[in-house]
């Protein structure tokens, strides 16, 4: 079993290697996946993320706030199959609104500076996952699940 | 100090493709022995480091994808290249970058002018010519005010003209660079340019010369002195002596047109011995460079200086491609100033005129020959005014964009386009007819039987205010038209407009009058004392430029209503003989049809606007267009694509259609949203909505043919998007 803090910086790299993940969410049970722009909080207890409120994606995790985030560092290539990190996390995704969203919005431009003018939009919502649990997969089959504690 | 700048004997032949070939080639020529002013290069890894530390790579990838170049119009580009220019304007020079800069600038221009000048690597090349796509700056002073410059320079490797010729320059974000080269000005009494080869008769060389700067004659304002000579001896051929009259010269803080004093008009700029020294100079650059050149000189105290040397290009060879027209379509101050002139004082009053001329003969009583003949005649003169309006109305409307570049330098404003605050609410005639529509519509809201009687479409009982009122309204305004509909053709589609506009709250108008003038303080307030005078005239300029981009459409509609006027009735007569013919028949067919009792209509083209339907299981969901006025709004989509449509327009739905015009910019009130086909900020659509505080997206590629009349959408004005279905937004925020 891999130490708690190895599996940390395995995800503090993926995440500070990577823009984007593809967020899972569902209407009445069908499932429906969405590329997003995302950032993590230090502690990795959050990931964030911007949309604007008429998309389906918001209206879905408005109606269930369960949701997933696949975030991986894969180029496409077969060494993939053993080199590729992926980590899926399960969590509750919230607006986030007024001072709340003012820190994340300002950790999460520190990452995408070119959305400010996207996330200063008053019909963009900054939404925050607070992470539940983690899968991380790397070498092809191995899986470690990670609980974090809120 | 570091090598971030080469001073030209620094500049050595491995460093062509990083100081660009601008600052290659003036090394070259002072390495060969001609006099060129002292000049620094500053290499593309500055730009680089730039771009990289600021965040603007990603900048510029944003902006240039948010929709493909293809489905992008001038208009777009621009605004385009205006974010982006902004952008750069809004990032100051990295400490580090800085560090490394100022030496260099201190050491060799302490205290003196300088022009800021781009040098990207591959422009001038022999092949490709692309002198003019990038900026260049004259007569920059000051350490501070040449680092903003060099940051332009930067920023004009995304240009509109640039990205116009992308793909000539191979324009790649991740690729591109640019040097930039800062040379000491050279305050020449006389200046010009000669080409060592006539690109018209290669077997001449031509020499062009002007009192003072050369910038005006580069863009026509001042007319040049030309010498045409036989390229082998220099021996003169012939000599164009031009109407001297004005100079350029330098003023404090920038360049001023004056007249030239009188002993030199009579005087040609250069005498016979310096035109040999000039033909001299473009035999030498033609041998340092090996191909024949066209070099920019300048004389200062009798010293003859070289500023710049390029290949001489055999221009475009596609006569097809229009971008040299958009190109041509950047004018200086002194042009705009002319052509506003012509347009007010020369073309609007000709237009009333031939207007009014037109309506005196009115079409009912002439026979079917006459009146075929009178609908070819006003043909013809709507096709004179169309061209007119191509040649001076359209590049007049440079005069704002030249204003939005001057305020956007002055005063760094977040928002690109805040300039348009200031320039904006002019009294248009458009807002003009729709005040005087609002006041109608007042009468109707206040008056349940004035109402009524409009709803049954009888005047009997509608009280006289409001009837003189009426008429007023139409003796003014009737005569606008719009895709062949005017407003006092049918009085009850005019009727049913008012009632609807009764039904929603009076328009919201903004607090604009008095952001204006603390804009215009602020404005002002950038310029030293003695070019106050200049800010005030080119704020008046991008107020008319403003105005006029609306009212001359008004006033191509007089023109149009009165070519309706006949063609309708030919059609009315061809329709009471029985010919059958499709609904939106050419003028000249009528014509023809009502001289040739055989002649057969050909069925219509392909009208281009087609309502909505998805192609086979494929519908949008979501387009991006530009925002372009800011809210969001949600309603019912209406597609105009005739006349009917305008007229059956409710309250609170979304205007979705292929280009506003002024003369139907009557409904804007109406709406709640508006989408439109066409992009830009600065068109009649965009202008309107705001004027209103309408959320407005245009530049939605296909929006009548994607967007099906009738369904529910939403409005982005903020982030330019159109959500087309059913959508909820919870939690919308008061906008």
């Amino acid at each position: 079993m891999k130490e708690e803090a190895q599996i940390r910086e395995i995800l503090l790299e993926l995440f500070s290697s990577q823009k984007l993940g593809v967020l899972g969410t569902h209407q009445a049970g069908q499932p429906y996946g969405s590329l997003v722009a995302f950032a993590a909080t230090p502690d990795l207890k959050s990931l964030v993320f911007a949309t604007t409120r008429a998309t389906r994606k918001f209206a879905n995790l408005r109606s269930d706030p369960r949701v997933s985030m696949v975030l991986d560092n894969r180029s496409n290539r077969v060494a993939d199959f053993r080199k590729a990190v992926a980590a899926t996390a399960l969590g509750q995704a919230k607006e986030v609104r007024g001072k709340e969203r003012k820190k994340f919005a300002k950790m999460y431009l520190a990452k995408h500076p070119h959305l400010s003018e996207f996330v200063a939009s008053p019909t963009c919502a900054l939404v925050r996952i607070r992470v539940e649990v983690y899968y991380l997969v790397w070498r092809f089959q191995n899986v470690f699940e990670w609980r974090v504690k809120s | 100090m570091s090598t971030i700048a080469l001073s030209l004997p620094e500049i050595k032949p491995e460093d062509r493709s990083r100081v660009g070939g601008k600052g290659f080639a003036l090394a070259v020529m002072a390495r060969g022995g001609l006099q060129v002013p002292p000049a620094l290069c500053i290499i593309p890894e500055a730009y680089l480091e730039f771009v990289t530390a600021t965040g603007i790579r990603e900048t510029i990838l944003m902006e240039l994808g948010r929709k493909s170049f293809e489905d992008m119009r001038w208009e777009e580009i621009w605004d385009t290249a205006l974010r982006i220019r902004n952008a750069f304007l809004q990032a100051p020079i990295p400490d580090v970058l800085r560090g490394n800069l100022i030496p260099h600038l201190e050491a060799m221009f302490s205290g003196k002018p300088v022009a800021v000048r781009s040098s990207a690597p591959g422009e001038d090349s022999a092949q490709t010519s692309f002198a003019g796509l990038h900026e260049s700056y004259i007569h920059i002073r000051g350490i501070e005010a040449m680092l903003e410059h060099i940051r332009l320079v930067w920023a004009s490797l995304w240009s509109d003209r640039a990205l116009l010729y992308r793909k000539e320059l191979g324009l790649d974000v991740e690729k591109s660079t640019m040097a930039v080269v800062v040379q000491e000005m050279i305050s020449g009494e006389r200046s010009g340019v000669a080409f060592g080869r006539n690109p018209l008769d290669p077997s001449q060389s031509v020499i062009e010369a002007v009192y003072g700067l050369n910038q005006a004659m580069v863009d026509g304002t001042v007319e040049p002195d030309r010498w045409f000579l036989r390229r082998e001896t220099g021996e003169v051929i012939s000599h164009h002596a031009a109407n001297r009259e004005k100079t350029l010269a330098y003023a404090q803080g920038g360049v001023r047109l004056e007249p030239l004093a009188p002993e030199l008009r009579a005087r040609a700029p250069l005498e016979p011995s310096e035109i040999g020294e000039v033909f001299g100079l473009t035999r030498k650059s033609e041998t340092l460079f090996g191909s024949p050149q066209d070099v920019e000189w300048t004389y200062r105290e009798n010293l003859l200086f070289t500023l710049q040397s390029r290949p001489i290009t055999t221009g475009s060879s596609d006569p097809g491609d229009t971008r040299r027209w958009y190109l041509s379509l950047h004018r200086s101050f002194e042009n705009l100033k002319n052509l506003r002139h012509k347009i007010e004082d020369e073309l609007l009053p000709r237009m009333v005129e031939e207007a009014r001329e037109m309506a005196q003969i009115a079409p009912a009583p002439l026979s079917d020959p006459e009146l075929a003949g009178e609908i070819e005649r006003r043909l013809e003169i709507g096709k004179k005014w169309d061209d007119q309006y191509k040649e001076f109305c359209i590049p007049f409307a440079h005069g704002m964009r030249l204003f939005g570049q001057v305020y956007n330098d002055k005063l760094k404003p977040e928002n690109p386009f805040e300039f348009m605050d200031l320039i904006g609410g002019a009294d248009m005639i458009s807002v003009q007819r729709n005040r005087a529509l609002e006041g109608l519509v007042r009468r109707v809201r206040r008056n349940p039987r004035l109402a009524e009687s409009l709803r049954r479409g009888r005047r009997e009982g509608m009280d006289p205010g409001f009837l003189k009122a009426l008429e007023s309204f139409l003796a003014e305004f009737g005569d606008q038209s719009w895709s062949k509909a005017r407003l006092d053709k049918d009085p009850k589609a005019l009727f049913t407009l008012l009632l609807n506009m009764a039904l929603r709250e009076p328009p919201r108008r903004g607090s604009a009058k008095k952001d204006q003038k603390s804009l215009e303080k602020k404005f002002l307030s950038r310029f030293d004392e003695d070019r106050k005078e200049f800010a005030a005239e080119l704020l008046d300029l991008g107020r008319a430029s403003y105005r006029l981009r609306d009212d001359d459409n008004i006033y191509m509609g007089k023109i149009q209503s009165q070519i309706v006027a006949a063609v309708d009735e030919g059609r009315r007569r061809l329709q009471r003989k029985g010919r059958s013919f499709s609904s939106p028949a050419d003028g000249r067919d009528v014509a023809r049809a009502l001289r040739d009792p055989r002649f057969i209509f050909k069925k219509p083209a392909h009208r281009g606007l087609k309502p909505g339907k998805g192609k086979a299981g494929i519908r949008g969901r979501q387009l991006v267009g530009q925002p372009a006025s800011q809210g969001i709004a949600m309603g019912k989509a209406r597609v105009i694509l005739r006349a009917e449509d305008l007229f059956a327009f409710q309250p609170g739905e979304i205007l979705v259609c292929d280009a506003i015009e002024p003369n139907m910019t009557f409904v804007v009130p109406l709406a709640a949203g508006i989408v439109e086909r066409r992009g830009g900020m600065l068109i009649h659509g965009a202008i309107i909505a705001r004027e209103y505080g309408i959320p407005c997206v245009t530049g939605i590629p296909d929006a009548t043919s994607l967007i099906p009349n009738g369904t529910r959408v939403t409005v982005d004005g903020f982030l330019g998007i159109v959500i087309i279905g059913e959508t909820t937004l919870p939690g919308k925020e008061k906008t």
